[in-house]
């Protein structure tokens, strides 16, 4: 019996010794795979793309007190855009930053010098139909709060770069730099295969990374490599943007919308005598409208706004009876109707134009990768929500990665992305479902989708908790 | 008869493998490889290893081997496998630790919050919280008697630079460590030496064991005067038998069959009544539950199946400090 033991042990020792032996071959081999891994250097996060949201991002990671040393790399294809002081002309690129962006903006110090560069406040929204006399207006019941602020793209994103050179080096910012090639890793390990995602840049250098965020714009590289599949669609329209001069100074803390059947118009406040158009129309009358010489311009736009021509008598009476009808049952309720300012020129070589769509990404993660802004999602200029529901990823993704760090978690890992993901789906989805359907509601001019717009824009304005509910959503 | 010969179990740790485990459990004690030379032995290994992982020429692996270690390696940490409510109890368990060791160690940054710590992770298999805890600026080392385990654990860690140096694995059982420990002392690699540690972590790993009297005497060896004992396990309830047995591993399936033994599972109580004699303190116990459904943990007030106890040693030597515990023939 006792030599039964014994043999036992001697077998199980030399099993033990064969096990060991292969540890070691293994380890032999890491020690040389991990000689090349050092020169390469592994980031915790590479964002791609230093928009306004990828640039959000970088700042807001280098900010977080639990990703305290963790290595933050932002890689941008343009150059450092630094803003000294802001140039005389406003740019036609202009954002809405609702009260929600301000408050991640101010979070990560940029929103301060924002304030100081350029950004116009406003406190109402008025929205109404060409082809009816319907209207809605939107704002904060004491006209205190801002409802939005307009801020020209470039200027957030100067404030984001000068944050971002304030930053410790656990931030890294590489201009200039074009990204080749995303290697992805698979989701388990394998011995041979590199477990981070290798980013190859044109200058011939790879990097390694815990995670890849991709804020590269509607047109993401990162999405498209990595094979998430995107729901996307073009609205056959085009948006024409210029910078408008009134007839005369207001307040002007009003931004005006008028639903064309060709698209929706609008007409944002920059300072007390300047506004930013954005005109989302056909293709054709984009380029006809970039065509014709100042002063017909302005005229377009002016007729845009006043003109009567896209109304039926029909639906005007349908209108006014039902609008009456409303105002017997809540007579204080609704808002009277404002008239916009008057539209004298345009900026000096302000105008262009670019195409619009919608897309949105079926997923927003995937192992080691994630999506933010425009990559994940894009809509309609419409309601103005491009750049918040962008700025929204990055309030949230930056929460979850430092409670994963917090918890010790890798943070490429899918758990906590997934919650991202699930999180933000929640939110973005139906505001991009609203935009949508109103984007389709009023390109058409047909009577019953003119009637049932009429009644449906009415009828909200009648109702307090129900804008209130819409504003409070828009303003997250 | 088999059984009765060689069943004196100095440390059973719950193992995946039979090949390697057997040998951990089966060693009896008047077996003819002592305790000293059996740790020599090992330590010989060890240093094998080390040289072996020195030559950095030697790149020929079997590929049979690394099939074998990469099958291991994606079931340890595959999230949604077997080990999934392994993986999924990091979600408490982290900020157990995390939280009690910060209240109790101040001076702690917020990014490495466990920074300067030294933890031992007992029954680490295949690292799926010592991994998280050296992220947290631990220095933790793993031990666990399953050498496929350890090597698995050490091969995912491996590539991780920010593990690199904050994370060791150790394939033996405590009072193997605690053996080498006292032999290493007062030699010229002593900064070698382990212990004392900071914290030790035994989650889901009492419950596998046969002498818990040796296992408190190791750990209160092993720790630091003030340091913390962390344990998470299932308690002896008829509750635990239905849930943890029959639902879990014969209806549910979420653990593989024959894992857990009911006699051997404890109550918060036995197990304080256990850990005082050694000059614990016992701090909290908190219960935890586990939804199948969605796969998540939550804490609870109830003990009555899974809990987590943190245990605090004495600051000084505890009175009644026995040199051997009478298990440790």
């Amino acid at each position: 019996m006792y030599s039964i033991t014994k043999a036992v042990l001697v077998r199980n020792k030399f099993i033990q010794l064969q096990q060991l032996s292969a540890v070691s071959h293994i380890i032999g081999r890491r020690v040389v795979c991990t000689d090349t891994g050092d020169k390469n250097e592994v980031y915790d996060v590479i964002i791609s793309g230093g928009g306004m949201v990828g640039s959000a991002m970088a700042c807001s990671l280098g900010m977080e007190p639990n990703l305290e040393g963790r290595k933050v790399l932002l890689l941008e294809a343009g150059n450092k855009k630094v803003m000294d002081r802001v140039p005389d002309s406003y740019s036609t690129r202009v954002s809405s930053i609702s009260p929600g962006s301000a408050t991640l903006l101010n979070s990560i110090g940029a929103w301060d010098h924002i304030m100081r560069m350029r950004c116009k406040p406003y406190q109402k929204m008025q929205v109404w139909d060409a082809c009816s006399d319907a209207l809605i207006t939107f704002d904060k019941e004491d006209l205190q709060d801002e409802m939005a602020y307009i801020v020209e793209n470039d200027v957030v994103v100067a404030a984001l770069t000068k944050q971002l050179d304030s930053l410790p080096d656990n931030v890294e910012v590489k201009y200039r730099s074009r990204v080749v090639q995303y290697t992805w890793p698979m989701s388990y390990q394998a011995v041979d295969a590199v477990p981070w995602v290798q980013v190859t840049l044109a200058s011939g250098e790879t990097l390694h990374t815990r995670l890849l965020i991709g804020a590269d714009g509607p047109n993401s590289m990162v999405r498209r490599e990595s094979g998430i599949p995107t729901v996307k669609w073009n609205y056959d329209q085009s948006a024409v943007v210029a910078v408008l001069r009134l007839s005369e100074p207001t307040e002007n803390n009003v931004a005006w919308q008028r639903f064309l059947p060709t698209g929706p118009i609008a007409m944002l406040p920059l300072s007390d005598t300047q506004s930013s158009l954005v005109w989302s129309t056909s293709h054709q009358q984009a380029e006809d409208l970039l065509e014709l010489d100042d002063e017909s311009f302005v005229d377009a736009v002016n007729s845009a706004f006043w003109s009567k021509e896209n109304q039926s008598e029909l639906v005007e009476t349908a209108g006014s009876l039902f609008r009456n009808a409303l105002s017997l049952l809540m007579p204080s309720a609704g808002s009277p109707r404002q008239l916009p300012p008057s539209v004298a020129g345009i900026g000096p070589k302000s105008r262009a134009m670019f195409p619009l769509g919608m897309g949105h990404a079926a997923e927003y993660v995937r192992h080691r990768v994630a999506l933010v802004g425009d990559a994940a999602h894009r809509v309609h200029p419409l309601a103005g929500q491009g750049a918040n529901l962008g700025f929204g990823d990055v309030a949230l993704l930056s929460q979850v990665l430092s409670s994963a760090a917090f918890n010790g978690k890798d943070l490429g890992a899918m758990q906590h992305l997934l919650e991202y993901e699930t999180e933000r789906q929640r939110h973005n989805l139906p505001m991009m479902a609203a935009i949508d359907l109103m984007q389709r509601l009023y390109s058409s001019n047909a009577a019953p989708a003119v009637l049932l717009r009429t009644f449906g824009l009415q009828a909200t304005n009648m109702l307090p908790p129900l804008k209130e509910q819409i504003i409070s959503f828009a303003s997250k | 008869m088999y059984s009765k010969r060689f069943g004196r179990i100095v440390l059973g740790f719950y193992s995946h493998s039979t090949n390697a485990s057997s040998v951990m459990q089966r060693r009896p004690a008047s077996c003819p490889f002592s305790w000293s030379s059996a740790c020599k032995h090992r330590k010989q290994l060890l240093q094998r290893t080390t040289c072996v992982s020195q030559s950095a020429s030697h790149t020929t692996v079997d590929p049979e081997e690394v099939r074998r270690f990469q099958a291991l390696a994606s079931k340890w940490w595959d999230e949604q496998g077997e080990f999934a409510a392994l993986h999924s109890m990091n979600d408490l368990r982290v900020p157990f630790i995390r939280d009690n060791l910060m209240s109790l160690h101040r001076e702690c940054q917020p990014g490495r919050p466990l920074r300067g710590l030294k933890i031992l992770d007992v029954g680490c298999g295949g690292g799926l919280l010592t991994e998280p805890l050296a992220r947290l600026g631990g220095h933790v080392l793993g031990v666990d008697p399953v050498e496929n385990s350890i090597s698995t654990a050490w091969l995912h860690s491996s590539s991780d630079p920010e593990l690199r140096g904050r994370l060791r694995y150790r394939p033996c059982t405590l009072e193997e460590l605690l053996g080498s420990e006292e032999e290493d002392r007062g030699e010229e690699e002593k900064e070698m030496a382990d212990g004392p540690f900071d914290a030790v972590v035994a989650s889901e790993v009492v419950e596998h064991l046969v002498d818990l009297e040796t296992f408190a005497f190791c750990c209160g060896q092993l720790l630091k005067p003030g340091g913390s004992l962390f344990i998470t396990t299932i308690n002896k309830t008829n509750l635990s038998y239905a849930l943890g047995i029959v639902a879990a591993e014969q209806i549910l399936r979420i653990v593989p069959q024959g894992t857990h033994d009911w006699d051997k599972f404890i109550s918060p109580a036995d197990l304080e009544h256990l850990l005082e004699p050694y000059g614990f303190s016992v701090q909290s116990v908190r219960g935890m539950l586990y939804n199948p459904v969605t796969g998540n943990w939550c804490w609870s007030d109830n003990t009555e199946i899974n809990y987590a106890l943190h245990a605090v040693k004495a600051a000084e030597e505890p009175p009644h400090r026995q040199a051997e515990p009478e298990g440790q023939a």
